[in-house]
């Protein structure tokens, strides 16, 4: 494994870890642009935008781009989260030349009009979706609630209403902001030719025009509050809880998740015993979230209505105890066990390995090797969890809850 | 480099199943164990599911707490679940892990300890899981498509029924467990990174002294009405339509799986060009072949916006019934490029061959190595598949539709409300 870095004249980065050993090739372009670079006016253009870069450029028709990534045997998929779009393809080695043509190609969209009100009705149908499945919406809610005016309380989906009133002139103003080569990477982990990889890139992409691209990165305030999302046709119900934590270029990352699986991991952890292995809760998870500035802890749980005030209950009984008497030990060695295995057992895979490598050079600048991953890891002490309980008071939460019931306590 | 396969057969119908792949640092298993809901009746459904809970609450010399904290200092990323067919536990971990956590799942089908009080807390999960399924409409209405397509115990889905569930006891579990949880026609595969004469003797050592109980009983019921309306103030109305297909173990099996593919996989396919991208009618659409032993079914979905529900259903609907009209060759073309990387990337995943040395064991009584797979792909013609569907063309289409309004269904389906 090796990593290579280049940038090109108008400031395209490109990055990868080459495997000669591998048998497939995973390839994207990150962009740096998510609901937290949206204003109200624009809300949900970026999500929007990742469906119409597949509707055909200069050259090619929207026909061409889904045929041609069938033709590649490509597994190829985008997606848009607060504070990135994604588009990424893995194939069959031999096929470098072909795929990045065609991903480079469309990071280029023509976004005719046409293509434009046909995948607005798409993008509407996509929203509806989120109605119908749990928890309804509950996260871009709470994400709302805590992060109050600032973006990344943004909406990725954006709403019928946003959406509806979105015009092709707005969305394409914002794409040649957003997609300058200055905030765009190139990525490719795997079975990599990075020199012919370079040299593609330069004739594709060298002529890019460059723009000056900022993002808001103030720091938020997280909200202390409690909001009920009425929800009377569901069956169970869903309550998620904010809480402020380590942002991704904080080395105390590390820390935070390690204590996010002695806590809140789907199996062994604090929750899992307190709530699930009895059958008080269907599931129970704490989850560190990492944004440019800032992170967030998430508290996720599903149960019966009636059993509602006792589980969360428990959790605040839970949160208390740790904020008041730490974790053990023991229960670090097992954080590490666990998570180191399946950071090892992940990175088999080169498309699993993109995500690392992508996301970590888009939020930071820096890669590493999955054994410096590795370290950092093992060399989380007690001391650091202790400092970070210092740092952050996971007592001070937003606390949404979806599902039928429309009064809960907080302990 | 490719891979190398082995198997053995033990005195007692477990067989082991093995794919040493050197170039990983991973090993992966899975042990298949026949006692699915296949052996379910009317008076115990879901007690597979509920057992499968239970097992993993203390066993051997260890409690409950203390198995899982073993698993996780072992590293291992675990799965445990039921299926129509099978009960099944899985892992990945690192390959030196495999022995000790083979191990501690050989006390867990052997030796669990049954607690009574684990039992109620077990049941308890199965309710939590029920409720939460409740509100997955999607998974609703492919849950009673299957129930369309297949007879019961087949088309049940694991969790039973809130009334199955709460009948259930720790007697019944225990005489399910006696019953069927048993080595004949187990089947556990590794796939990975370990050495085979080694692991050869750790499963002798471990689970050879297993008790064989022989013995066969499948229970008969009905299947549900052809077309399923299920009222509900949803913003989508949730699709679902099949039609009878063929089981992997037919000879034309892979005839069928590319006619399908033609019509789903990817994203210039039939469904997702003409359903999606040419009308913006929906976010998901699929179709899928589903296979069970000895009977298939193809189950497709889409998720649409009740007043468009009726037109996402008459083109699917047209899009099946314009198959036997013949597929092309540019189409079979960019299927068997799909294929042909999927094949090849499956080498990076021990879980995933794993799981399929078992599933090739089950539905054809050995393994099909690589090469013959490749074999089977360069075969597929436009002619082979134009054959098919003209002999098997899609008929007798299964609806159920979840959402605010009931739709119009082709004409000979009879329906009903649920």
């Amino acid at each position: 494994m090796e990593f290579r870095q280049a940038t090109l004249d108008n400031g395209l980065e490109i990055v990868a870890e080459v495997n000669s050993n591998a048998y497939s090739l995973a390839t994207a372009f990150f962009v740096k642009t998510g609901s937290r670079d949206e204003s109200d006016e624009v809300a949900g253009v970026s999500h929007f935008l990742e469906h119409m870069v597949f509707k055909g450029t200069a050259r090619r028709s929207a026909e061409d781009v889904n045929r041609e990534l069938d033709e590649l045997g490509a597994q190829s998929n985008a997606f848009t989260s607060e504070e990135q779009t994604v588009y990424y393809a893995v194939v069959l080695p031999e096929l470098q030349n072909q795929i990045v043509d065609l991903l480079a190609d469309i990071m280029r969209p023509t976004l005719r009009q046409e293509d434009f009100d046909t995948e607005k009705k798409v993008i509407l149908e996509e929203i509806m979706k989120y109605d119908d499945q749990p928890p309804y919406g509950g996260h871009e809610k709470s994400m709302a609630a805590w992060f109050g005016s600032h973006p990344l309380g943004n909406s990725v989906l954006g709403t019928q209403e946003s959406v509806g009133a979105l015009s092709q002139q707005q969305m394409m103003s914002y794409f040649e902001q957003r997609y300058s080569p200055t905030n765009m990477t190139l990525v490719a982990t795997g079975n990599v030719d990075f020199d012919a990889l370079i040299e593609q890139a330069n004739q594709l992409c060298g002529d890019w025009k460059r723009y000056d691209v900022s993002r808001n990165t103030t720091r938020p305030v997280g909200q202390s509050n409690f909001q009920f999302v009425t929800k009377e046709t569901s069956i169970q119900q869903y309550i998620i809880q904010l809480a402020e934590s380590p942002g991704s270029e904080d080395p105390n990352r590390y820390a935070a998740r390690l204590l996010a699986t002695i806590m809140g991991d789907d199996v062994g952890s604090r929750f899992f015993w307190e709530l699930v292995d009895p059958g008080l809760a269907e599931f129970a998870a704490m989850e560190s979230y990492e944004f440019q500035g800032c992170g967030v802890m998430m508290n996720y749980v599903c149960c019966a209505p009636q059993d509602a005030q006792r589980v969360l209950d428990v959790v605040q009984h839970e949160v208390d105890k740790l904020m008041t008497g730490g974790v053990t030990q023991k229960e670090l060695d097992q954080a590490k066990n666990k998570v180191c295995s399946h950071v090892v057992l992940r990175s088999e895979r080169p498309s699993s390995r993109l995500f690392s490598v992508g996301s970590s050079w888009t939020q930071r600048k820096s890669l590493k090797t999955v054994k410096e991953t590795v370290e950092a890891y093992q060399n989380v002490q007690l001391d650091d969890i202790g400092q970070l309980l210092e740092m952050y008071d996971l007592r001070k939460t937003s606390t949404t809850a979806v599902g039928p019931l429309s009064s809960l306590q907080l302990p | 480099m490719r891979s190398t396969i082995y198997s053995e057969s033990f005195d007692n119908g477990l067989t082991l199943l093995a794919e040493s792949m050197p170039w990983l640092q991973s090993a992966a298993f899975s042990i298949a164990i026949p006692a699915g809901v296949q052996r379910e009746e009317e008076s115990n459904r879901g007690v597979a599911n509920l057992l499968c809970d239970w097992m993993q609450r203390g066993c051997g010399q260890f409690d409950s707490r203390q198995f899982v904290e073993a698993l996780d200092n072992l590293g291992v990323a675990r799965g445990g679940g039921v299926s129509s067919s099978h009960l099944n536990f899985s892992g990945a971990l690192l390959a030196g892990n495999l022995r000790p956590t083979l191990g501690l799942y050989a006390d867990l089908i052997l030796r669990p300890h049954f607690l009574p009080d684990e039992f109620e807390d077990a049941k308890q999960v199965c309710f939590q899981e029920l409720r939460a399924l409740e509100d997955d409409l999607h998974q609703q209405a492919m849950l009673s498509l299957r129930r369309q397509m297949y007879a019961d115990p087949w088309g049940w889905h694991p969790t039973g029924t809130l009334a199955s569930v709460e009948s259930l006891t720790e007697t019944g579990a225990k005489s399910y467990f006696d019953t069927w949880i048993r080595p004949d026609e187990t089947i556990i595969s590794v796939a990975g990174n370990f050495d085979w004469n080694q692991l050869r003797d750790e499963i002798a050592a471990l689970f050879g002294n297993w008790k064989s109980s022989p013995g066969q009983k499948n229970f008969l019921g009905s299947k549900l009405p052809e077309y399923v309306h299920i009222p509900f103030e949803s913003s989508q109305t949730h699709v679902g339509l099949g039609f009878e297909g063929i089981p992997v173990s037919s000879p034309d099996f892979y005839q069928a799986r590319a006619a399908i593919g033609i019509m789903s996989d990817g994203m210039s396919s039939r469904l997702f060009s003409e359903v999606r991208e040419k009308r913006g009618l929906c976010y998901t659409v699929y179709a899928s072949c589903n296979s069970l032993k000895t009977q298939g079914a193809v189950l497709a979905y889409a998720g649409t916006s009740t007043e468009r529900a009726q037109e996402t259903l008459d083109v699917m609907i047209e899009q099946f019934n314009d198959l036997p009209k013949g597929v092309r060759q540019d189409e079979l073309t960019r299927l068997k490029a799909r294929f042909k990387s999927g094949i090849i990337m499956q080498q990076e995943s021990s879980s995933s061959r794993a799981s399929s040395l078992a599933a090739d064991w089950y539905h054809l009584g050995r393994i099909r190595k690589m090469d013959e797979l490749e074999a089977i792909v360069d075969g597929i013609t436009v002619d082979t598949i134009n054959a098919y569907v003209a002999a098997n063309p899609p008929k007798n289409y299964r609806v159920t539709t979840i959402g605010a309004k009931r739709l119009e269904v082709p004409s000979g389906i009879s329906s009903s409300d649920a």
